[in-house]
C-alpha cells in the first residue's frame, strides 16, 4: 500500500450530503476483476451525459479540479454499498484525502487499506474548508498526516484526530494481513479452545448437506 | 462481569487478540464469497503466496451478474462471464464451497446462507457485501466488508476491528393489517435516518420483532446498512431455533442440542446499557414507500411529497428539490396514485418465499396493469421450487407477471434487468439512489404485498384497500 505522509494538493469541492458509493461508482462498472482503472468511472452518472461527454458544469471536469487530490464534502459521504470500487475509483482519479464532517462506516474503512485518508471535521470547519476549495487554482490544501493538521491556503493550521493504529498503518504503508499474521499462534490457540467450547460448529463440505 | 448486551457478548467471544487503541483481531466464523467483490482478493493471495485458511468455513455463489432468464447458454454480457468464470476459477484454484449457477441451491448470498444452515445463532458472518446484515436475523453478528477485508479474512479467518457502539430498536405492539417487515424497517430508517446508525450495531428488539417470522427478521437486518448502521441483530428465540432446525449445514441431533443450549445464552442482560435507544409503536406504522432517492425519504402510503420550503436546513432543501426534479414527483401531490412502469419484486431483501406468497396473494386472481412490466425474481432455486411447489408461479404468471431466476437482478443491474432513464418503479429492494437500477430510474422503496399492488393498479396504492389483506398478512 502507498504510504500517506504528507499531500499538498488541490482540493475540489463537493457541496452534498449522503453522497453514496453507487455515485462514486455505479454498479456496472463493478464487472472488472482489477483493482485498477476506474478512476475514468469515477462518478460517471455526474460527469458524463448520455453520449460519453464530458458535462462541463460537473466539477471534476473544470479546471483545477481534473487534479484534485483532495474531496471536500459533507455528511455522510461514501453511505451505501460497501463495493471497495468506490475508493479504488477515488485513487485511480487521484483522490488521496477526503474531508467531511461524518463518513459511512465500511467506505472509512476501506479507505484505509488503499492509502486514502479519510479526515472528519466539524461540519463549520468543512464550510471553511469548501469555500476554500472554491479558490480554483488557488484551492490548495495541505494534509500533514505526521503532524495529524489540515493546512489553508492561509496558512491557518487544523488540527484532526484519526486513530493512531490507523495512522501507523498509513504512514508506514503497512500490510494488515502480515501484521495480523504475526498473531498466527494467537489465532491458531483462538481455534484450539474454540473447537473445545463449540464442537458442534459445522465445517461446510459440499456433499455432507443433506 | 458487567451487564453485557447480545452484540458485546458474540463480539467478547471472537475476541482472538485486544491490540492498541481498542481494535481487536475478531475471528470470523463464516465467510460468504460472491463474484463481484471477490476476485482482487483471491489475486491478492496469489500474489503473495498466501493460502485461504479456512475453506471449510466459506462459501461461494454467483448472484450479482447472472442473468435471470434462459441459463441453458452461456452468460452474454463478456464481462459478467468473466467475473462468474474467474470465481469459478478461484473457487478450484482454493477449494471453496461453491453453488454454480446450474445448482439447485443457487441464488442471493444472504437468502442461501440461512436457508442452507450455513448462517447460524452467534456467529461472525462476513461478505464483501453490505446486505451481510441480513444474517443478524439468525442472532449473529453479520456485517459487509470491502474487498481489503475479504483478502484478510481470507489468509487469516479473522478481521482488525475496533468494538461498535450499541443502538436498540424496540418495536412495541402490533401491526396492523397490510404492514410488513418492510414497512417497520422504512418506518425505522425514516426516524433514525441514514447515517442515524453509524459506528453502531443495533438490536431490534420489542414484541413486533419478537412476533415476525425469520423472513421478516431478515428484512429487519437487511436494511439496518440503509439507517448506516454496521450491522443488525435480532436475539435468538425459538422461531430462530425451529427455522434452523434441519436445514443442511445447520449441526444435526446432539450436536444441534449442544448448539443451541449455548444460542440460549445470547441475549442481551437485562440491565445492559446501551449507547443510543429509540423506541417506535407499531400501531403507528403504515404500509410506506419512499418518495426521494435517499432510503430515509420515507411516506406513509397516504401521505403527500413533502416541500423542500418546509425544510429548516437550505442544504436539505436544497437536496430535496434536487430529488423532486430527478423523481419527477410534485410538491404536495399525494404519492398513492402515481404512476409506476416496472414493478420489482425480489432482492436480499425481499425475495424469500413468505415475500412471494404477500405479494401473490395481491396478484391472486388480478391483472399487471397495462403498460406496466412486473417481474418476480425468488431469492434463491429452492425459494423458486416451493414457490412452484405452492402453485405461486401459475398466480404471478396468470395475472401477467415475468417468473424468473434467482439472482439480485433489478437490485443494481448488475446484470441485463435495468430501467431505463425516466422509470419509475415500486421496487422491494433496498436502495432507492439515483441509478441504482439503472441510469435515470426512478425507486420506490415498499413491501412485496404493495408492490404488488401498485402492479395490478398501475400506481403507488394502499395495500390496505384491497379486501382480504387483513387475513392475508
Amino acid at each position: 500500500m502507498q504510504k500517506f505522509t504528507t499531500l499538498t494538493a488541490v482540493a475540489a469541492p463537493m457541496p452534498n450530503e449522503n453522497i453514496d458509493t453507487d455515485q462514486i461508482i455505479p454498479a456496472r462498472f463493478l464487472k472488472t476483476i482489477q483493482r485498477t482503472g476506474l478512476g475514468k468511472f469515477a462518478f460517471a452518472a455526474q460527469r458524463y451525459d448520455a453520449d460519453g461527454q464530458e458535462r462541463p458544469d460537473f466539477v471534476l471536469n473544470r479546471e483545477p479540479y481534473r487534479h484534485a487530490e483532495i474531496l471536500v464534502t459533507y455528511d455522510n459521504f461514501g453511505c451505501g454499498s460497501s463495493r471497495e470500487h468506490a475508493p479504488w475509483a477515488l485513487l485511480d482519479f487521484g483522490v488521496r484525502c477526503v474531508i467531511a464532517p461524518s463518513f459511512a462506516d465500511i467506505f472509512y474503512n476501506n479507505c484505509f487499506k488503499n492509502g486514502i485518508l479519510p479526515i472528519q471535521l466539524p461540519r463549520e470547519i468543512c464550510d471553511a474548508l469548501m469555500s476554500d476549495a472554491t479558490m480554483g487554482a488557488n484551492a490548495r490544501l495541505t494534509v500533514d498526516l505526521e503532524r495529524q493538521v489540515v493546512v489553508r491556503p492561509d496558512g491557518e493550521e487544523i488540527p484532526f484526530v484519526v486513530d493512531p493504529f490507523r495512522r501507523h498503518m498509513l504512514i508506514e504503508g503497512l500490510d494488515d494481513i502480515a501484521l495480523t499474521l504475526r498473531h498466527e499462534g494467537d489465532i491458531s490457540a483462538y481455534e484450539s479452545e474454540r473447537a473445545k467450547e463449540k464442537p458442534w460448529m459445522p465445517k461446510i463440505v459440499l456433499g455432507s448437506g443433506s | 462481569m458487567a451487564a453485557r448486551t447480545l452484540f458485546d457478548k458474540i463480539w467478547d467471544d471472537h475476541v482472538v487478540e485486544r491490540l492498541e487503541d481498542e481494535t481487536c483481531i475478531l475471528y470470523i466464523d463464516r465467510h460468504l464469497l460472491h463474484e463481484v467483490t471477490s476476485p482482487q482478493a483471491f489475486e491478492g493471495l496469489r500474489m503473495t503466496g498466501r493460502r485461504l485458511r479456512h475453506p471449510e468455513a466459506t462459501v461461494a455463489v454467483v448472484d450479482h451478474n447472472v442473468p435471470t432468464t434462459d441459463r441453458s447458454q452461456p452468460i452474454e454480457e463478456p464481462q459478467s462471464r468473466l467475473q462468474v468464470e474467474t470465481l469459478e476459477r478461484n473457487v478450484r484454484e482454493f477449494g471453496v464451497p461453491y453453488f454454480p449457477l446450474q445448482s439447485p441451491q443457487q441464488g442471493i448470498v444472504h437468502v442461501v446462507g440461512p436457508e442452507q444452515g450455513i448462517s447460524l445463532p452467534g456467529m461472525t458472518i462476513v461478505c464483501g457485501d453490505s446486505h451481510t446484515s441480513t444474517h443478524g436475523a439468525m442472532g449473529s453478528l453479520a456485517f459487509g466488508i470491502g474487498t481489503s477485508e475479504v483478502e484478510h479474512v481470507m489468509a487469516t479467518q479473522t478481521l482488525l476491528q475496533k468494538p461498535a457502539k450499541n443502538m436498540r430498536v424496540t418495536v412495541e405492539g402490533q401491526v396492523g393489517p397490510g404492514v410488513t417487515a418492510k414497512d417497520i424497517m422504512l418506518a425505522i430508517i425514516g426516524r433514525i435516518g441514514t447515517a442515524g446508525g453509524t459506528g453502531h450495531v443495533i438490536e431490534f428488539a420489542g414484541s413486533a420483532i419478537r412476533a415476525l417470522d425469520m423472513a421478516g427478521r431478515m428484512t429487519i437486518c437487511n436494511m439496518s446498512i440503509e439507517a448506516g448502521a454496521r450491522a443488525g441483530l435480532v436475539a435468538p428465540d425459538d422461531t430462530t431455533f425451529d427455522y434452523v432446525r434441519g436445514r443442511p449445514f445447520a449441526p444435526k441431533d446432539d450436536a444441534f442440542e449442544l448448539a443451541c443450549a449455548y444460542w440460549r445464552t445470547l441475549t442481551t442482560d437485562a440491565d445492559a446499557v446501551f449507547d443510543t435507544e429509540v423506541f417506535l409503536r407499531a400501531e403507528d406504522i403504515v404500509p410506506n414507500v419512499t418518495w426521494g432517492t435517499s432510503p430515509e425519504d420515507v411516506l406513509p402510503i397516504d401521505g403527500v411529497i413533502p416541500d423542500p420550503e418546509s425544510c429548516d436546513d437550505p442544504a436539505q432543501a436544497a437536496a430535496w428539490r434536487r430529488m423532486l426534479d430527478y423523481m419527477g414527483l410534485k410538491v404536495g401531490e399525494k404519492i398513492a396514485g402515481t404512476k409506476v412502469d416496472v414493478v420489482f419484486i425480489g432482492s436480499c431483501t425481499n425475495s424469500r418465499i413468505e415475500d412471494l406468497r404477500s405479494a401473490a396473494d395481491i396478484a391472486r386472481g388480478r391483472k399487471v396493469a397495462e403498460g406496466v412490466r412486473a417481474l418476480i425474481v425468488p431469492g434463491s432455486g429452492l425459494v423458486k421450487a416451493q414457490a412452484e411447489a405452492e402453485g405461486l408461479d401459475r398466480v404471478f404468471l396468470d395475472a401477467g407477471f415475468e417468473w424468473r431466476e434467482a439472482g439480485c437482478s433489478m437490485c443494481l443491474g448488475m446484470n441485463p434487468d435495468r430501467l431505463t432513464a425516466g422509470q419509475r418503479c415500486a421496487s422491494t429492494s433496498n436502495r432507492n439512489f439515483e441509478g441504482r437500477q439503472g441510469p435515470g430510474g426512478r425507486t420506490h422503496l415498499c413491501s412485496p404485498a404493495m408492490a404488488a399492488a401498485a402492479a395490478v393498479t398501475g400506481c403507488l396504492t394502499d395495500v390496505r384497500v384491497f379486501s382480504g389483506v387483513a387475513e392475508a398478512l
